[in-house]
C-alpha cells in the first residue's frame, strides 16, 4: 500500500476529553477515503489536525513523506471544503476561487486560466460574477470545491460535504463528487456521519467511535464482515444474538446455541477455535421468511417467530418478528411473500432462515 | 376587518411631539421677527448675519477637527477593543468590558469633572488636546459596541478558510475580516462623529481658551437675544446635515 497521507499515533485532548485517541491510518495517493462516525467521535478533530487548525498532542501527520504536523494551515499542501462552505460573502464567485492563487502570488495569466478552467470543471462558468449569496446550495458547494481544488492540493479534505443539501440534491452531488474525484485524481478525505454517503463515495472507510478507529476497510467488507457490533450497527442494520459454541464442525463451521431460538445455529467462521460465548450478527435482508419450515437439512438456520410489526417502504418491506426473547428485523425486497405467495400479517407465525455464511461473528467473549 | 385608526393617530402624535419644535425653529430662522413670536415675513437676513459671524465658523472648524480626529481614533481603538473582547475570555477581559461600557452609562457631568481633575493633576493644559482625549474616551465605547455586534455575527470559519487557502494570519484578517467588518466600523465611526459634534457637557469641562467648540459657542450666544435668530439659522443648517449623516449611517448599517 502506498502510504501517501499517514496519520501516525495521533492523540488530541480538549481538557480531560480525548477527542482523538492514538489514531493511526494511511491513505494511498488518489484514494477516496472516508472518516465515518457519529458526532463527537473525533473525525472532525482529526480532519482539523490534517488541515492544520489543531495541533496534535502527540503523533505525526505526513503527506507525501513530508512531516506537516507543526506547519501552519497556509503552508500545507492540503485544502478544505468546509461544512458550511465558508465562501467569502464579499467576493464574487470568481474572486473566491482565485483567492488561493492570489495568496500564493501566481502570475495574473495563470490565475485567470486556472480559475476559468476550474469553474468550467464544476460547471459554474456562467455564475462567475455572482456573489455566493445569489447561488443555490449545490452551486455554493461546487464553488467551495473549485476554490479548494484550484490550488492543486495533494489532499482535499471535505467536511460533511453533503450535510447542508436536501435529499434530491445530495444524491446528485454524490455522483458529481465521484466524477470530480475521477477527473482530478487528487486524494479525497471525506468526513461524514452518514454511512450511505461514505459507502458510495469512498474506496475505503475508517469507522471511528469515541476517538478511536474501530475498523478500516472497503465499504463491502465493512458491511459484510464488520469486526465489532458498533461497526455492524453503524453501517446498515443488524440483528444480534449472543450464543455459546456447542460444536466445532469440519470445514470451519461451528454450531452455536442461542437461547430462545430452538435448534443451534450453524455459522461459518474460521476464527473460532474453542467452545466459547460469542456475539453474532445477521443483516435483515439476509433473512428469508417462509410459512413452513424450510427443508434444506442442517446447513440452513431456521427458527420460528410471530410477526409483531410490518413497515412498508415501497422498494422493500420490513418485519419485526418475535422469537423467544429476541426481536428480529427481516427485510424483504418483494412485498409478496416469496415462499407461499402471501404476505404474513401481524400475529402470523413465520419461519425465518438464513445461510450459515450470512451470519457473522462480531465479538468474541471469553466463555464464562 | 376594519382597520383601527388608533395606531395611525398615535404615530401622528409622536411625530408631532418630536418634530414640532424643529419645525418652529426652522420657520423662525426665516422669520423677519427678531423674537419669533409672530410671523413678520420671509427673510434671508439671519443667514447673512450667520455668514458674517466669523467666531461661529471658527468654532465649527474646531468642532469638525475634533469630531473627525476623535471618531477616527475611536474607530481604530474601538475595533481593536471589540476584537479583543470577542476573541479572548479572561477576568481581565471582564474588567475591559466593564471599562468600555462604563462611559455609556456614566453621567456626562461626572466624566467631564473627572477628566478635568485628571488634567489639572497631571498639569496638562486644557485645549484641543484635552478635548480630543475626552471625546475619544466616550466615542470609543460606542464604536466598540457597534463593532462587537458585527463580530458576533461574523463566521470565523471564514478565517480558517482564508488560512487554508494560503493566507497568513495577518493576511486573513486584512482580506476577510476587515472588509466584512468595515460597514460596522464606519457605522460606529459615524455614530461617534455625531456624538462628538454636539457634545456640550464634557467639552465644557475640558476646553480651554481659544478652543470654543460649536455647542459651547451656541450656548454662550444664547445669553444675548440679539443673536437668537442667528442660532436658529445655524441650527437649521445643522439639522439638515445631521439628517444626511443619519441617513448615511442607516444605509451603512443595513448593508452590513
Amino acid at each position: 500500500m502506498d502510504d501517501f497521507l499517514v496519520i501516525d499515533h495521533v492523540t488530541k485532548s480538549f481538557g480531560s476529553h480525548r477527542a482523538v485517541d492514538d489514531v493511526s491510518l494511511s491513505v494511498a495517493q488518489g484514494e477516496a477515503f472516508s472518516l465515518l462516525g457519529p458526532s463527537g467521535c473525533g473525525k472532525t478533530t482529526l480532519l482539523r489536525m490534517i488541515a492544520g487548525f489543531e495541533r496534535p498532542d502527540s503523533g505525526r501527520i505526513l503527506v507525501g513523506g513530508q512531516d506537516i504536523t507543526t506547519l501552519p494551515p497556509e503552508q500545507r499542501p492540503v485544502n478544505t471544503v468546509f461544512q458550511n462552505y465558508a465562501l467569502f460573502p464579499h467576493l464574487s464567485v470568481w474572486e473566491n476561487v482565485a483567492f488561493g492563487l492570489r495568496m500564493s502570488r501566481r502570475p495574473r495569466e495563470e490565475i485567470r486560466s486556472g480559475v476559468d478552467r476550474m469553474l468550467e470543471l464544476v460547471r459554474l462558468g456562467e455564475q462567475a460574477r455572482k456573489r455566493p449569496a445569489q447561488l443555490s446550495g449545490g452551486q455554493r458547494q461546487r464553488v467551495a470545491i473549485a476554490r479548494a481544488l484550484v490550488n492543486r492540493p495533494q489532499v482535499l479534505l471535505l467536511d460533511e460535504p453533503l450535510a447542508a443539501l436536501d435529499l434530491k440534491l445530495r444524491q446528485h452531488m454524490l455522483m458529481e463528487l465521484n466524477t470530480i474525484h475521477e477527473q482530478v485524481g487528487t486524494t479525497f478525505i471525506y468526513v461524514t456521519h452518514d454511512q450511505g454517503e461514505a459507502m458510495s463515495l469512498s474506496d475505503r472507510i475508517a469507522v471511528m467511535n469515541a476517538g478511536k478507529v474501530e475498523q478500516i476497510d472497503s465499504p463491502e467488507h465493512l458491511y459484510e464482515t464488520p469486526r465489532s457490533s458498533f461497526v455492524a450497527t453503524f453501517i446498515g442494520d443488524a440483528n444480534f444474538f449472543t450464543g455459546t459454541v456447542v460444536e466445532l464442525q469440519h470445514e470451519g463451521y461451528v454450531r452455536v446455541m442461542v437461547e430462545g431460538l430452538g435448534s443451534p445455529l450453524v455459522l461459518s467462521n474460521g476464527t473460532i477455535s474453542s467452545h466459547q460465548t460469542l456475539r453474532l450478527m445477521v443483516r435483515p435482508e439476509k433473512i428469508s421468511l417462509t410459512l413452513k419450515r424450510p427443508l434444506s437439512g442442517d446447513r440452513v438456520n431456521a427458527f420460528a417467530g410471530v410477526v409483531e410489526d410490518i413497515a412498508y417502504f415501497g422498494s422493500h418491506t420490513r418485519y419485526r418478528i418475535r422469537a423467544g426473547e429476541h426481536h428480529i428485523i427481516a427485510q424483504l425486497q418483494r412485498s409478496r411473500f416469496s415462499g407461499g405467495e402471501i404476505a404474513p400479517e401481524r400475529g402470523a407465525e413465520v419461519w425465518m432462515s438464513f445461510h450459515p455464511d450470512e451470519g457473522r461473528v462480531v465479538l468474541l467473549e471469553d466463555a464464562a | 376587518m376594519r382597520r383601527s385608526w388608533l395606531p395611525s393617530l398615535i404615530t401622528l402624535a409622536v411625530i408631532v411631539f418630536l418634530f414640532a419644535p424643529l419645525v418652529v425653529l426652522v420657520a423662525n430662522s426665516f422669520n423677519a421677527s427678531r423674537f419669533g413670536g409672530e410671523w413678520e415675513g420671509f427673510t434671508w437676513n439671519w443667514y447673512e448675519k450667520l455668514w458674517e459671524a466669523d467666531e461661529v465658523w471658527e468654532s465649527l472648524w474646531i468642532t469638525v477637527k475634533i469630531a473627525l480626529s476623535a471618531s477616527f481614533t475611536a474607530m481604530i481603538l474601538g475595533t481593536l477593543a471589540a476584537y479583543a473582547l470577542h476573541r479572548f475570555r479572561s477576568w481581565l477581559q471582564d474588567v475591559h468590558s466593564l471599562l468600555i461600557t462604563l462611559p455609556l452609562v456614566m453621567p456626562d457631568i461626572l466624566m467631564g469633572m473627572s477628566l478635568l481633575a485628571l488634567f489639572v493633576l497631571t498639569g496638562v493644559e486644557t485645549g484641543l488636546l484635552t478635548i480630543w482625549i475626552a471625546h475619544v474616551t466616550f466615542c470609543l465605547s460606542f464604536v466598540t459596541m457597534v463593532v462587537l455586534g458585527r463580530l458576533q455575527d461574523f463566521d470565523f470559519t471564514l478565517i480558517d478558510a482564508a488560512r487554508d487557502l494560503g493566507a497568513t494570519r495577518v493576511q486573513a484578517l486584512k482580506k476577510v475580516l476587515l472588509p466584512l467588518l468595515l460597514p460596522g466600523v464606519l457605522a460606529g465611526g459615524l455614530l461617534a462623529f455625531t456624538l462628538s459634534i454636539d457634545d456640550y457637557v464634557i467639552t465644557f469641562f475640558v476646553s480651554g481658551p481659544g478652543t470654543t467648540t460649536l455647542p459651547l459657542r451656541v450656548a454662550s450666544m444664547m445669553k444675548t437675544s440679539r443673536s437668537l435668530p442667528v442660532i436658529n439659522a445655524l441650527s437649521t443648517l445643522l439639522i439638515a446635515s445631521t439628517f444626511i449623516l443619519a441617513a448615511l449611517s442607516f444605509r451603512l448599517q443595513r448593508r452590513a
